[in-house]
């Protein structure tokens, strides 16, 4: 713990020696000024925990002197002393802002508590900022970053799709920011005042999941101890996010759909019937009309939940913003590691942009992670990134002449999201020759 | 051992139990425990508008009696003690110096309107001499509720602490010259 440090302000060098003593013998760093002027000069040694300012003293009072340190720090925590008590001054001190006053001479029980009610309060101010501060980080929506035309497009329907109260399903490979997606629907809907209540339903066992979803009543099973509410239950009024719905079993789907339908259930244990208000957003990896066809997912529940769907696209789908999202990985662990925003090196950039990222969103900030953590800067290098060790870059003595020209025009183009202009420029040919091309190779713009 | 630690009884104050004191001291603190009896001039010290001593002044005659060089000397006095700033002092010690003072004016029982309890104010007097002999050696107050280095402000949270150190205050004593 930092040494408390209080600086004194009287001109009789008892009273300083004595409080000297007093609050060194309390473990504070003291330090003592005999006058406001000597005072506004110790100023700058601070911040102090606590002044202890005499009223009463040659020169510059004690009034004058507090409203002269309020100048320089607002907060100051200040303890006026005097001989001369009276109501008028103590008001006037606590006008100005004095945490209290003491009327010399003080009993020791008195200066003890003052003293400890000042480090309380200055304790509880301080960590009032902090929490303050962590609330509204909190608070602050994750940013999608995203300028390619794709998730422009992703973002206009989820304004869209946000003000209603319809369910939706938002399809995309693991990684690509579903439940980000899912988040910022709830925050631009009347419902963002309540909560959204996620599941991941892949990674709960069956049993689990069913009391984990509809909540259960005492004595339901061997350990259900205590009536606990379900996540259907407590996003009542909100938004629940059901991640990997393909994933839920059949019976499960069966509850699911009665769900949706009655918008009521029963606790596992209870026969109460109990209601629910929430907006359902989904999210899969899979393809939920393939399953409809296996008949691995209910026809009914499918086309219950199938209202609007969002297809995220990959990221080696919208190379064009690779780059700002490794960008905003750094700024988010710089912060989060106290780091310099390191610069990525252009041979860097090169690889981030090559690779196919398999893992999507998620693996680049893996990636960014791993490079803050281990990149001994000013730039990240190359060396720094995982994919340039892992072998998932296309190895040149792999393809033919042939094979090395599609590839290269199709990441050309996905990096310029398909647009035929810009990718000839790029490639230094005609828009012809490269629609020629296209045709040649089958390419997808 | 460290260094011998002087507890003078001042100006004809003996209380039939100093002797108990001094034992009682042997259980808290590891040095040699030497009691003397030393008498001068308290009245330049009095101040008549309060009725008490001045605690400073006292210690800085203590510093010249004292017996030998690195020791340490503690004064006991019946007088109520005051520091300028405020009403009363239990006691006063130089934070890493060679003296202190304690006073058992406030100490006894009497002095709150109760009967008199000999027992309870040897304790007291055990427990304020190591507090201020903590201060001689350096140690600050500590915020363990039993520590004998808690702040004391009323004769209650006295009785509420241990005469002994906590283990982090006892591991700093022993690490003292």
């Amino acid at each position: 713990m930092n040494q408390r440090r209080i600086l004194i302000v009287d001109d009789e060098l008892s009273v300083r020696k004595s409080l000297e003593e007093w609050f060194r013998e309390d473990g504070f760093q003291v330090e003592t000024a005999e006058d406001g002027e000597a005072a506004l000069k110790k100023l700058p040694a601070g911040p102090f925990d606590i002044m202890v300012i005499d009223l009463k003293m040659p020169g510059m009072d004690g009034m004058t002197l507090q409203k002269r340190v309020r100048e320089v720090d607002r907060d100051a925590t200040i303890i006026i002393l005097t001989a001369y008590a009276s109501v008028e001054t103590a008001v006037e001190a606590l006008k100005q802002g004095a945490f209290d006053y003491l009327t010399k001479p003080v009993d020791p029980d008195d200066l003890s508590h003052v003293v400890q009610n000042a480090l309380r309060q200055k304790e509880l101010t301080e960590e009032n900022l902090r929490l303050k501060e962590k609330v509204s980080e909190l608070n602050l929506p994750t940013p999608i970053i995203g300028q390619s035309p794709k998730m422009q497009h992703v973002m206009d329907m989820l304004r869209t799709v946000a003000e209603t109260d319809s369910t939706v399903v938002i399809l995309g490979e693991s990684g690509t920011g579903k439940e980000l997606i899912a988040r910022a629907i709830h925050a631009q809907s009347r419902r963002r005042y309540f909560p959204i209540v996620a599941v991941n339903c892949g990674s709960i066992p069956e049993t689990l999941l069913e009391s984990e979803l509809f909540g259960h009543e005492k004595g339901a099973f061997t350990g259900a101890q205590y009536r606990r509410k379900g996540k259907i239950e407590l996003a009542h009024g909100g938004t629940l996010f059901l991640d990997e719905i393909g994933d839920i079993s059949a019976k499960m789907q069966i509850d699911l759909l009665r769900v949706l339908e009655t918008k009521r259930f029963n606790r596992l244990g209870g026969d109460t019937d109990v209601s629910s208000d929430f907006r359902l957003v989904c999210a899969t990896n899979k393809d939920l009309e393939k399953l409809v066809e296996e008949k691995s997912f209910r026809e009914d529940l499918y086309y219950r939940i199938n209202v609007f769907t969002i297809q995220l696209p990959p990221l080696r789908e919208r190379t064009g913003d690779i780059l700002p999202l490794a960008k905003h990985f750094v700024e988010k662990y710089a912060r989060a590691m106290a780091k310099p925003i390191l610069e990525f090196s252009s041979e860097a950039e090169a690889v981030l942009l090559a690779y196919r990222w398999p893992g999507n969103v998620r693996e680049l900030e893996n990636a960014v992670e791993r490079a803050m953590v281990i990149g001994k800067g000013p730039t990240i290098q190359a060396a720094d990134l995982p994919l340039a060790m892992n072998g998932d870059l296309v190895d040149p003595k792999d393809l033919s002449l042939e094979a090395l020209e599609k590839e290269h025009i199709g990441r050309v183009l996905a990096q310029h999201d398909g647009n035929v202009t810009q990718s000839a420029q790029a490639l230094g040919i005609d828009r012809a020759t490269l629609y020629h091309k296209i045709k040649r190779y089958g390419l997808r713009r | 051992m460290g260094p011998p630690v002087f507890v003078a009884f001042l100006n004809g104050y003996a209380p039939p139990w100093a002797h108990l004191v001094i034992d009682g001291l042997g259980a808290s603190l590891p040095h040699p425990i030497h009691r003397i009896d030393l008498t001068f001039d308290l009245r330049p010290y009095y101040a008549p508008d309060r009725r008490q001593h001045h605690a400073t002044l006292l210690l800085a005659t203590l510093l010249r009696h004292l017996p030998e060089p690195g020791a340490k000397i503690v004064g006991v006095t019946a007088e109520d003690l005051f520091i300028p700033v405020l009403t009363f002092v239990f006691g006063l010690s130089q934070l890493e110096g060679s003296a202190a003072v304690i006073s058992t004016h406030r100490l006894r029982n009497e002095f709150y309107g109760l009967p008199a309890d000999e027992h309870l104010l040897r304790t007291r007097t055990v427990k304020e001499i190591v507090h201020e002999l903590g201060h001689a050696f350096g140690l600050v107050h500590c915020r363990d509720q039993r520590c004998v280095m808690r702040a004391s402000t009323y004769v209650e949270e006295v009785d509420l602490k241990d005469a002994g150190f906590c283990d982090a205050c006892r591991t700093m004593m022993e690490s003292r010259p």
